[in-house]
């Protein structure tokens, strides 16, 4: 026709995201306050299988007490938990059940992984632990330590609140499920073992052939 | 240990050259049984009234870093009532079918001793009722784990590793004593359900 638009023509390739709803006075005021509630009433489904687990213990009990910060409900059901709480070392035969724990808890949630070896497998580098949950799960958020003081969980858990009261309703991706794909991983396999790989010390594990 | 635990002399007078060698390292007595007698030599340590080994304490093996030495299989027995210990041992050269019979016959609590020394080492014994792996799970295809020529971090790759591990049906680990699985029956490996079958476990249907 000749009244094409060659800026728009240029332009056909570019994938732009836009949201559903953009920012405005009232879903920025929704947001504040469904933050504020899901960030001061957060259920956490605990997942201990290791020392780690003996900490947690000790931050949900008397002393410490996350009752403090809205935790007050230990959610022993993925299906009424909002944060699964990976404390200890999680083993490829554990892979299947923290995944399907996490496929079975609604929307929204969140994942905290406590520890050296949630978080990257730790000391145990060798045939028969995930090198960070990370390649099984998404994490939001890590706490280092092995295992952490009970002021260390109780640090990461704040940071959790402070992520989830700068989230918005207008932004779907935040509430999208990042199911195992068909490649049987969540993350694509090159990251998988980008994420493993061997760091510190165990770099220099030779006894491994 | 303070009385002489073990006398070495009966069971040399019962067995022979079955009695390979002995020895006592720590206190502990130690004696080499010919694979193809151990089985009988067990049941008489059990069953002899002046031995009475009723007690199975472990069943493990080793593995040496020098490759010409065998590989053994460890029986740790003890006598309750008499209060004496003893440590059985089979060599197993490692051209050698890594066979043994197994002692489920003579004492149950082998059962599960049994299946992590196949688990680990890749011992099969003969005679098991439920011969399967107990810590890797069923599906596991990367070998024998303890074994000296396992790489520390496994044959396969971290992803392959996690996409094995994530294909993995939780449920299909247990036997009948450890879970009902009746539902998951048909996901079960096509040798599983063959055993459960047999009805060692109970039946499922």
């Amino acid at each position: 026709m000749g009244l094409s638009n060659p800026a728009s023509e240029n332009r056909a390739d570019e994938v732009t995201t836009v949201s559903s709803m953009s920012p405005n006075w009232v879903t920025t005021r929704l947001d504040f306050l469904t933050n504020w509630a899901r960030a001061n009433s957060l259920w956490p489904m605990p997942f201990g299988t290791a020392c780690c687990a003996i900490e947690y213990m000790a931050t949900a009990a008397s002393r410490f007490d996350i009752a403090r910060f809205g935790m007050e409900r230990q959610s022993f059901s993925p299906r009424q938990a909002d944060v699964l709480i990976c404390a200890g070392r999680l083993p490829f035969k554990l892979a299947p059940v923290i995944r399907r724990i996490w496929d079975q808890m609604p929307q929204p949630k969140w994942s905290i992984s406590m520890g050296a070896c949630a978080s990257s497998g730790g000391i145990f580098d060798n045939y028969s632990m995930v090198q960070g949950i990370d390649t099984i799960i998404p994490v939001d958020i890590y706490v280092p330590g092995c295992p952490p003081r009970p002021e260390g969980l109780l640090y990461g858990i704040l940071l959790l609140h402070k992520k989830i009261k700068g989230e918005s309703i207008t932004d779907d991706l935040l509430r999208e499920e990042q199911l195992v794909g068909p490649s049987g991983l969540f993350l694509p396999p090159d990251r998988v073992d980008e994420l493993s790989e061997p760091f510190g010390n165990s770099v220099h594990q030779t006894r491994s052939a | 240990m303070s009385s002489p635990s073990f006398s070495i002399s009966s069971l040399r007078a019962e067995f022979g050259s079955a009695i390979e060698r002995h020895l006592v390292s720590c206190g502990d007595t130690i004696v080499y049984l010919a694979r193809e007698r151990a089985h009988d030599i067990l049941a008489w340590l059990k069953e002899t009234p002046g031995q009475q080994f009723n007690y199975l304490t472990d069943i493990t093996a080793v593995e040496y870093r020098d490759p010409e030495r065998p590989l053994e299989v460890v029986y740790q027995l003890r006598s309750l009532n008499r209060r004496v210990d003893l440590r059985a041992k089979i060599a197993l050269n490692k051209w050698e079918p890594m066979e043994v019979r197994s002692v489920w016959d003579l004492w149950r609590g082998a059962d599960w001793l049994e299946r992590e020394a196949y688990d680990m080492f890749g011992i099969v014994f003969i005679g098991h009722p439920d011969l399967r792996r107990i810590l890797m799970w069923e599906t596991y295809a990367e070998g024998f784990p303890l074994r000296k020529e396992f790489p520390l971090r496994g044959h396969f790759s971290r992803a392959e590793q996690t996409r094995q591990a994530l294909a993995a049906n939780p449920e299909a680990h247990y036997s009948m004593e450890e879970l009902s699985i009746a539902e998951a029956y048909d996901e079960l490996p096509a040798d599983m359900r063959e055993r459960l079958a047999r009805g060692e476990r109970g039946f499922l249907k």
